[in-house]
This record gives C-alpha cells, structure tokens and sequence, in this order.
C-alpha cells in the first residue's frame, strides 16, 4: 500500500522584503493526520511562511503542493477552499457582536446560517470548546475568544489548522485540556501546524518539528527524541544561556508599595482593580503572573502615573505617597519604567537614540536650563549602547532600524543607568530573540542586586520563576499574595492564574482568567 | 503591467527634500496647462506670474514684505503642529494682533517716540495668543476639536474688526470709508530698503525663524512637543503633559500670528481695515506644510508663496485674468506637495503581467481584517 501524500508539500518557498530574506528555500511537508511544530525565534520567518500558505503573502520563488497537487494559493479566500483555516496570536473579532453573528460575517455571504447556533454548539461541544452563541465578544476573556477563533475555523471544516501561539491567553491547565483538543482533532485525520517557541509544548504535542533559523530551516526533527537544549541549540544555534543569582539580599529600604489600591477601568473593556496589595522592597524582585487582561495594563497604568488616583498613600513610591504624581515627578522619586510596547511607547520611533535618551533621562544632567546638551544625550546613548551590548549602528541610529531585542536593550539600559531606588518592567522580554532574554533578565537581575526593587509584570511563567523572589498571581483585577518563587511550580502558580485565589465571597463575575478548566461556567469564577 | 505603491523599509531622506521641488514643478506645468486652456501664450503667461514681480528692486521688496506676515504665522502655526495641535485659525489671530497692536498706536494719536512699536507688538501677540487661548481651553477642559473651533474663530474675529471699525473705531473724516485713523507716523515699522515698502517686520519675521529654530532643535520643551506629535503614546510614558503642549501649540501660534497681525497694521497698510490680511493666515498652513515644518524650509516656502500673490497680481493687472488665480495656484501647490509625499514612505514598483490579481478578503475565517 502506498503512503499517502502530503497535505501540505512545500519546497524551496523564499520571500524577501525589502530589508530582509525572511523565507530561503524553506522546505516543510504536513502528513494527514499529524500535529506538525515550526519552532523559531521571533524573526526566523516563521509568520511570513504561515502568511504564505493562508495566502496572504505571495512567494517569490518556490512551489506548493496539496495533497499532492501542485497548487497556487492567490488568496486567503482560495486557501479557505482548500481546506486550510488559521487562528491568528491577535484576534479578529468585533467586541459589540455576538459569537454566532462574528461566525456568520466571516461565513460570508454563500455561508449556510440555518441553525448556526445549533452548529456551534454542537461542534464546540463535540470538541471541548464550550461556547454560548449567544453570549457577546466584550464579556469574554481572552482564553473564550480564542475558542471563538477556533470553532469559527473548525465550522469551515479545515483539513489543515494553524495554530500560532496559541496558549499565550491560556494558563497551563487550560493549556492542558486544549491539547487534547488538538489531539482529537488529528485523529479525526485534520493536520496541524502549532507555531510556537515553547519549547516543552512541542515536545508534548507535536510529532515532528520543523525548525527555522534566520529565514531557513535548520532541522526536522522528532521533538520528544530531543531535549530542550537540543531543540533550543536547532532553534538559536547556540546552548540556551542560563542568568547567574547572588542571594536574595533584600534590604527593606525604599522600594515600591501599593495600598489597598481600587481604581475602576476607564476603558468600557478593561479591567477594575480591586484592592491591590503589594510591597516591593529594595533588594529583591517581585513577578506578577497571569494572563493578560486580568488588570496588569490597569495596574500598570497607575503605577507608572499615567493614571492618577485619588488617594496619594495608595502608591508608594521609594517611601513617598506618589498616588496623585504624574509619570515625571514619579521619575524624580527613582521609579523607573519598561513599557510593553517599545516602538512608539518606549521610545519615538523616527528619532535617534541619542533623541531617545532625553525621553525620560532628561533628568541625568542632559539639559542646561532647559537647553538640550547634545554632546551629553549623544553620550549617554553610547554609555547604553557600549554598557547593555546594544546593536546599533551609534547614537544617531533611528530607533526603528532597531531590532525588537536591541531596541529592548536599548529601553531597559536607558532606564537602569538612571540609577533607579525602583524598576517595573512590563513583559520585557515579549517578542525578544533568546539572546537579547538573556541579557535583559541578567540586567534586571543586577539592579536587584544592587538593591533596587524590581518589579516584573509578565506572560511567561518559566521567566518569572527563573528570576523572581517572590511572585503574586493577577486574575480579574485582583493579585494574589506573594509566594516564594523558589517553592513555586508552574502547577500551582497556573492554577491561581485561573482566579483560584479569589475568595468564593469576593467572586463577580467579568473577565476570568479564561482557562479552559473552568469553562463549564464561564462567567463566574470557581471557588477552590 | 501594472505599477504598485511599495513601503519603503525606511522613509527615503532624499525625497523628503525633493518632494517639494517635485510639488513646485507640477504646479509649473499645470499652471502651463491651465494658462493655455484660458487662451493664454503660457510662457508669456508664466513669466507675468513668476518672474515679473521680481524684475525691480520694488518688486524685491515687495516680495519680502509679503513673505514676511507668512513666515510669522507658519512657523507658529509650525510649533503647534509638531505636537499635533491643529490651529487652523492664525487668520483670525493675525486680526486680533492687529486690533490690539494698532488700537494700542490709535488710542496714543500724538506720539512722537519710536518706542511705541515695542507694547504694540507685544499687544498684537497678547491679542493673537488671547484669541488663540478660546480654542485651547476649549480642547484641554471639554476635549473640543481644535480644528473646529479655530477655524470657526477666524470669522468672529473678521467680524469683530468689521464692527469696530465701521463703528467706536471709524475714522470721521474717511468719508464714511470702514477704516480707522492712519496710526501716527512713529507707530509704523521703520523701511529698511529704500523705494520699496519693505520694512523692519522683515527682521522681525527672521528672528521668528531663528528663535523658532533654537526652540525646535535645541530646548527640552521643544523635543517634548515633537515627541506628542510622532508618539502620544511615548509622551504619555514620559509623562509629558498633553495639556501643556496644546496650550503652549495653540498660544505660541496665536502670538506669532498677532505679531504678523501688527506687521501689516503698522506696516503697508498703515491702519485698521475691515480685513487685515489677503488669507495670510490661511496660506500659512500650506507654507507650514511645505516647508516641512522646519524653520529654514518655511523660510523658503514663505518667499514662494509670496511670489504666488504677487503672481496672481500681476496676472490680473497685465493679463486680465481674476483673483482666483491666486488660490487656485495655492491649493495646485499643496495638493501636489501631500502628493509627493507619498513618495518619502512609498516607492513605485512594478507587477509583472502574470501575477493572479490580489483581492482583498473580507474579515474572515483566516482572520484577516484588511
């Protein structure tokens, strides 16, 4: 008996754009039925080569096959009548609609709207993605809207789904359960193609793994045959750096603190913050996990003193009551800043770095009298460039020729050489190459060290418990009490991820941490 | 074959100063095409227009004397901008300036002394700024678009000076004329080139573009205004006040704008009229613009749309065509200026015949919202 062909064959696909190759000769080959990983940095390639096969983008050179036909896919619309349905990192859904009118605008026009509800139900159902059609895009959590994403892709009846990222809005039991999912659904013979750089969900899902470095695939491999440093060697060409600790040295001085800190959301979709709780001493770094949209971005906001609130105590800055100061006079007390977003945030993408420095170092002696002193900013952004290994081509670089992880470096070395008495740093290795990772949890390392008090706010759990002391867990705007990260497993800390921590009493409905281990009653929060 | 926009990895640097070399020769040629549909011999035609006004030494003058209103308003209008602040109305900020700088010279008929010039201006930018202050206010405390409510100011100001001199300011003996009394001979601007009319609010406006300069490039608010302008959201981080930016976009526009105001009170005009200004105020948005908002580039872009009025003069004068003339030269050259621009971030490419049509999916099930 002959083997089947391939699903999805391709060989030699190459794209570039105008500053970068980002596809080269790339080979990849899907079997019916198979659970297929592209593993790769941020960068590798792997987005343009999804964007290809959905036809989204068009190759410059190469050819694709589907079961075992030469095709030309021009466009998305064609790629869905092949049978290939993607679920995107960011989703496409309109937060006033509800889940069945969001399935039906993308079923389009020809699309069968008879008994969608029933549809829905029924598939959603049969796969453990429980879903109320009825129920309205704004009152879902980010795990919820993922599983719209998911069942609207399923309801086209794909032979071939593309997963990228997706167990970024799932805490690690959800993350769990949703495996399952995707195994049922290969062994119902639909192939799937998981995008991610996690290493261990790899290894406990996927069959075959095809790896991309820098534009080109570097290996095909089994992943359960290999271990996490093997892979991540394919991955980065390099063994995975590991950051060096000095024991906790926390001094009890100065640091960051929050009291009793409610503030209701001024986004109609964000997230209230109830009574917040927490102390960040100099000396020791303090992580806040969970997924996002559960308060981080409010939290955050009132932190940094972009939001104000009413009550000075309830921020506490460096021993100072900083609730009504804004972001600058919240600077002069020694807070420092990461942003999640660095171009456009972090920094002004047209302008220079040197320009860049003046951006919140202004402070460190870079003006006379409200004149700018060039020579200084040209400087201090070579101070930060030679001191955090930053690439670029010198102060004078536009800060969007920058990569993510060099413009990151960049950020983070502007903000420590401050000399800082307190640091928050909001998902500061999010979309950064290991390399730069590395670098930055060493920086941020290094500042607690020198008695500094660090607070990293982040999705990745293994980061947190890599670098952290203590870590508190944020679910529907409220935070967990902190726990020593040494006696933390990414058990338990995933469970509080799901709002476990929240008193029975205290639950309200809204945004829950979207797991789908609660999905049985997803607006209420389970009690533990 | 087909031609297709493609982004540019980075905006070309090249064509940010060629676009508006590129935008000046369109306007060229559709003024060469313009002037032959009219009838026109339309070398002949371009040469009354460009060239004429300047062949004297009066023309010169007048050239500089008409730049010099221009740049003032454009390179306030200019700080505003780099923070995103839209005041659209310096043609009503330039009337205020006027009214206050020249009833300052009114209400002191018999003075002899030059010092006078100095309050008037300083007037003339306390009217502009105060006018310009209305819109400010209204977007920091009730979040109201500015480039609404500006622009609808400009017609309560020109109204404003209507009244005043056609009624508490009118000069009895102007034979029912709407105008005021010529203000005395020390509350005008001094000449600085003889046989022309040009006079010291040159040297005024040149130091506007000098200060301007300093202010953009070298001092801490000006960084932090241009930052508001490329990323609020930065500025926001930084903790740049929002509301500072609008207040000191909208008042230094304001002040620049009544200082041009003055310029023309004291200066060719002499005395208050019912309009102060030929659309200065509206021409220097497109001078703004086409000078990149960079002081020296609105320098030059002021002496090019002063030629453009002058133009339009003497087209009327020597080759009967109407006033429009003018405008419509204005507009050709912005519209063409925003469409060279395009250029900086984009660059022309070229589909070969065989590529499948691209068509555009709508918010599917791959997820695409484009």
């Amino acid at each position: 008996m002959q083997a089947p062909a391939p699903r999805l064959e391709l060989s030699a696909i190459s794209k570039a754009y105008p500053s970068v190759v980002a596809n080269d000769a790339i080979d990849l080959c899907v079997l019916p039925g198979e659970i297929h990983a592209v593993l790769g940095e941020n960068g590798a390639g792997k987005s343009t080569l999804m964007k290809i096969i959905c036809g989204i983008v068009k190759p410059d050179a190469g050819s694709i096959r589907w079961n075992g036909s030469v095709v030309k896919i021009a466009n998305p619309a064609q790629a869905r009548a092949l049978g290939i349905g993607m679920v995107f990192q960011h989703f496409s859904l309109f937060e006033t609609l509800t889940v069945a009118e969001n399935i039906e605008l993308a079923l389009g026009p020809r699309g069968d709207k008879a008994g969608l509800d029933g549809r829905i139900e029924d598939l959603s159902g049969r796969y453990g993605l429980p879903l109320d059609p009825r129920r309205h895009i704004y009152s879902m959590s980010a795990g919820e809207r993922q599983r719209v994403e998911i069942v609207r892709c399923l309801l086209q009846e794909p032979t071939l789904l593309i997963l990228d990222e997706p167990t970024s809005v799932l805490t690690p039991q959800a993350a769990a359960k949703f495996f399952e999912t995707l195994r049922r659904l290969a062994a119902e013979g639909c192939s799937i193609l998981y995008i991610s750089h996690k290493l261990d969900e790899i290894q406990t899902l996927c069959t075959r793994a095809t790896v991309l470095r820098a534009g080109r695939v570097t290996a095909v491999c089994d992943p359960r045959q290999e271990t996490p440093a093997s892979l991540a060697k394919m991955m980065i060409g390099a063994e995975l750096p590991h950051p060096h600790h000095r024991a906790a040295t926390s001094r009890g001085d100065g640091g960051l603190g929050v009291r009793r800190l409610s503030l209701a959301a001024d986004d109609p979709f964000g997230t209230d913050l109830v009574d917040i709780e927490l102390a960040v001493r100099g000396g020791e770094i303090v992580g806040i996990a969970g997924v996002s949209g559960n308060g981080q971005k409010e939290l955050l906001a009132a932190l940094s003193g972009e939001r104000r609130v009413a009550d000075a105590g309830t921020i506490v800055v460096n021993g100072t009551p900083a609730g009504r100061l804004d972001p600058g006079e919240r600077r002069a007390l020694g807070l420092a800043f990461v942003p999640e977003d660095r171009l456009g945030r972090g920094a002004v993408p047209e302008m220079s770095l040197a320009d860049n420095t003046l951006l919140t170092a202004w402070r460190q002696k870079l003006t006379y009298r409200g004149t700018i002193r060039v020579g200084a900013i040209r400087a201090y952004a070579s101070a930060i460039i030679a001191t955090f290994n930053v690439k670029a081509s010198g102060p004078e670089a536009v800060a969007r020729s920058l990569s993510g992880g060099n413009l990151q470096k960049f950020i983070v070395g502007r903000e420590t050489l401050q000399g800082p008495r307190a640091m928050i740093a909001a998902q500061p290795t999010w979309g950064v190459d290991v390399g730069a990772s590395a670098q930055i949890r060493q920086a941020l390392i290094d500042l607690r060290d020198d008695g500094v008090a660090v607070l990293v706010v982040s999705e990745e759990l293994d980061e947190l418990l890599e670098i952290c002391d203590r870590i508190a867990v944020m679910a529907s705007g409220r935070l967990s009490a902190s726990r020593a990260a040494a006696k933390s497993d990414a058990e338990t800390i995933g469970q509080m991820m799901s709002g476990s921590f929240i008193d029975a009493d205290q639950a309200q409905p809204g945004a829950c941490a979207g797991g789908y281990a609660n999905a049985a009653a997803p607006r209420t929060i389970d009690a533990p | 074959m087909r031609l297709r926009l493609e982004l540019r990895p980075q905006p070309s640097r090249m064509m940010a100063w060629v676009s508006p070399l590129i935008a000046a020769a369109a306007t060229l040629v559709a003024g060469f095409t313009l002037f032959s549909l009219l009838g026109k011999d339309p070398l002949q035609a371009l040469q009354v227009f460009f060239v004429k006004p300047i062949e004297t030494r009066y023309g010169i003058g007048e050239l500089l004397l008409k730049a010099s209103p221009l740049m003032l308003c454009a390179i306030g209008l200019a700080a505003g901008y780099r923070a995103n602040v839209w005041n659209i109305g310096a043609e009503g900020q330039l009337a205020l300036g006027a009214l206050c700088g020249g009833g300052l010279a009114l209400a002191f008929p018999g003075t002899e002394s030059a010092w006078i010039l100095l309050p008037m201006i300083l007037a003339g930018a306390a009217g502009g700024a105060a006018w310009a202050a209305i819109p400010a206010w209204l977007k920091t405390r009730f979040n109201a678009n500015e480039i609404l409510t500006s622009l609808m100011l400009v017609y309560v100001a020109t109204l404003l000076s209507s009244w005043l001199v056609q009624g508490p300011w009118r000069d009895p003996e102007g034979f029912n004329f709407p105008q005021s009394k010529m203000l005395a001979d020390a509350a005008l601007l001094p000449t600085l080139l003889s046989g022309t009319r040009l006079n010291a609010g040159f040297l005024i406006a040149l130091a506007a573009i000098a200060l301007a300069w300093l202010f953009f490039a070298r001092s801490l608010v000006g960084f932090q205004m241009r930052v508001a302008g490329l990323a609020p959201a930065a500025a926001n981080y930084a903790g740049i006040s929002a509301k500072r930016n609008v207040w000191l976009g909208m008042l230094i526009g304001g002040a620049a704008a009544g200082v041009a105001g003055v310029g023309e009170a004291a200066g060719p005009i002499g005395q208050l009229l019912p309009s102060m200004s030929p659309g200065y105020g509206f021409a220097a948005i497109i001078v703004a613009f086409v000078g990149r908002l960079h002081p020296f580039g609105i320098a030059l872009a002021s002496l090019l749309m002063s030629l453009l009025y002058l133009g339009g003069e003497s087209a009327q004068i020597s080759l009967g065509l109407p006033s429009a003339v003018t405008g419509l030269f204005q507009g050709t050259l912005l519209f063409f200026l925003l469409a060279a621009d395009v250029f900086i971030n984009f660059r022309v490419g070229v589909v070969p015949r065989d590529a499948p049509p691209t068509t555009a999916a709508p918010a599917t099930a791959l997820g695409t919202r484009a």
